[in-house]
């Protein structure tokens, strides 16, 4: 029965629950064990987790927004009973929520995240917390003051970042599925690198409430989940106003679970930018800031994608973002700029770690935070200080804005010719532990392909589309503003022709 | 910069740092060549209305459970050091 449990996808758990051909306690327990075997493991394990639930009991229930604490009934709903891994920053009440930082250790919020509760009323059971990159910094999961988690594919290589966690458990059949943070491909770039479906839904669909804010204009929840249609199941009951969260917004449609086989009369659109990045070409990103080059197995895994876009009726486009290469450029002003603001809550006053032996109260703050924070986060701070200071603040954040208003237009000309666009998620395949933290650039060149969607708040989803030299690829397909129902449809008919398998990583 | 970040940074620490963001800066700098004067900066992407609520009072986190978290608390507040000790 074990292997068979392993096997289904957190939809097939949950219809099995529903129809009372499993216990929900069957399947907690299942997945508690592998979970906590992971989290045990001296030196053999992954890491994908900074704390597991002993009973799914301690899954944090209230009803209402924000504070009130009336507890809706546990067990009931759609997806009663289906475990869930959670990105360690989501908020969950009673239970250690750190965002991957040594300032938050052993930190227990009074109260859940929006995201969580919607999910925990909807039945859900909270199975674990999941390892990040700290404050969600990083595309490797290699900046958490928790130690790194490591690729399922190959140990020696990283599972992406920041949700790097919530993929690498996914992956290794560790959990049924995860909710993880996109800010500027969090989601998208870890799924790719771990052979998963990974979805960053539009700006504002989901509430942020209680998620620890990273780039509160960039930052959105979504699911990292085994295939499309766990991605559609769990974002139907995330998306939705929150009364806590000014930005959050009513979803225009309900969330449909993907059903085409076809792709006829889709229209298709690729990037003729991405055309300068291929390995071979000279001269890198024309005009940009050195996109790096695309991996030649991701380059042919791509074009297998399109070929068979094109067998299911699909017509592939050529269309033009012309300021997609200046997005990094302008994300790596705009979201240190907003971290910088966020993360000055943190001040060893009212949580968290505070460092001893402080003389005064500026010495306080400044050496817990010296002592809390780790380098990739203090960088991040002091570029966002410095972009926001007197005198520069025009010349960086006032012109990275005009940058997004740039990127958000170029999308809206190509979605005047095209339905949805389609990139690789990230140039190369999982790269080696170590290999990128000694340049943060050449870490933050991760994020090329999903920066320029997150700036412009559109919804993109990574998919599974092959292998290069044994380890997966990532195929990025992203819509306009509430298109997700389109985008999971094409994203499903792809899948399927696709027939990715998923089960080599498993652990 | 460290300062008004309200981050200590070690002598050792200040170098590598200053090099780092010296790099990133180079790349960063790249948007300033772009023709940018009649563009308006984007403030928010997705159209929000009526994102105000209505002014009521509504409770908020009970001071026990606030202050349960504190590194330090001395009666019904957050203690910390003197700021001129």
């Amino acid at each position: 029965m074990s292997d068979d449990l392993l096997e289904l996808s957190a939809a097939q758990g949950a219809a099995a629950i529903a129809k009372g051909e499993l216990g929900a306690q069957e399947l907690f327990a299942f997945y508690r064990e592998r979970a906590e075997s992971d989290a045990s493991a001296d030196g053999d394990g992954l890491n994908c987790f900074t704390w597991v639930a002993d009973d799914a009991r301690q899954t944090p229930l209230q009803s209402g927004p924000g504070w009130s604490d009336s507890p809706d009934a546990p067990g009931s709903g759609p997806l009663a009973g289906v475990p869930l891994a959670v990105k360690d920053l989501f908020c969950t009440k009673g239970v250690p929520s750190q965002s991957g930082s040594r300032i938050l250790e052993g930190y227990r919020p009074p109260y859940t995240a929006s995201a969580v509760q919607a999910l925990t009323s909807a039945g859900v059971t909270l199975l674990a917390k999941t390892n990040q990159d700290e404050f969600a910094m990083g595309s490797s999961t290699e900046n958490s003051a928790y130690g790194p988690t490591l690729n399922p594919w190959d140990r020696a290589r990283v599972p992406g970042g920041s949700s790097g966690g919530s993929a690498a458990a996914v992956a290794a059949g560790l959990a049924p599925w995860a909710l993880g943070t996109d800010t500027g491909g969090s989601i998208r770039q870890p799924a790719a690198l771990c052979g998963i479906v990974g979805l960053k839904p539009t700006y504002g669909s989901v509430s942020r409430f209680g998620m620890i804010a990273f780039a509160s204009s960039l930052d959105q929840a979504g699911p990292l989940t085994r295939d499309v249609t766990d991605a559609a199941l769990m974002l139907r009951h995330m998306v939705g106003l929150d009364p806590c969260d000014a930005t959050s917004l009513d979803f225009p449609h309900e969330i449909e679970l993907p059903r085409a086989e076809r792709l006829d009369g889709l229209r298709l659109g690729v990037p003729a930018e991405l055309r300068s990045l291929d390995a071979d070409a000279a001269g890198g990103a024309g005009g940009g800031e050195g996109g790096g080059e695309i991996e030649p197995g991701v380059r042919e895994a791509f074009e297998r994608a399109l070929k068979l876009a094109e067998g299911l009726g699909a017509s592939i486009e050529e269309i033009s973002l012309p300021h997609a290469p200046h997005a990094l450029s302008a994300y790596y002003v705009l979201a240190p700029s907003e971290a910088s603001s966020n993360l000055a809550r943190f001040d060893g006053v009212r949580y968290g770690m505070r460092a001893a032996g402080a003389e005064d109260l500026l010495d306080m703050y400044t050496r817990t935070r010296h002592d809390g924070f780790g380098k990739e986060v203090k960088r991040r701070i002091m570029l966002g200080t410095y972009a926001l200071s007197s005198g520069y603040y025009e010349a960086y954040y006032g012109r990275a804005q005009r940058v997004r208003t740039k990127i958000s237009e170029d999308f809206e000309a190509a979605f005047a010719s095209v339905d949805l666009i389609l990139t690789p998620t990230s140039a190369n395949v999982a790269f080696g532990l170590g290999e990128k933290t000694a340049d943060p650039w050449s870490m933050y060149l991760s994020d090329y392909f999903t920066v320029p969607m997150s700036l412009a708040g559109i919804p993109a989803i990574s998919i599974p589309c092959g292998l290069s030299g044994g380890l997966p690829v990532g195929l990025q397909v992203a819509g306009p503003a509430f298109s997700e129902n389109r985008l999971l449809d094409a994203a499903y008919a792809l899948e399927q022709a696709l027939g990715f398998e998923e089960g080599a990583a498993r652990v | 910069m460290a300062r008004l970040a309200r981050l200590a940074l070690s002598d050792e620490e200040i170098e590598p740092m200053a090099r780092e963001l010296s790099a990133v800066l180079d790349h960063i700098a790249k948007i300033g060549e772009l023709e940018l004067d009649d563009v308006a900066p984007t403030s928010h992407v997705v159209e929000l209305t009526g994102a105000l609520r209505s002014d009521e009072p509504r409770p908020s986190l009970p001071r026990e459970v606030a202050l349960e978290q504190a590194p330090a608390v001395e009666g019904d507040g957050f203690l910390v050091p003197s700021p001129q000790a």
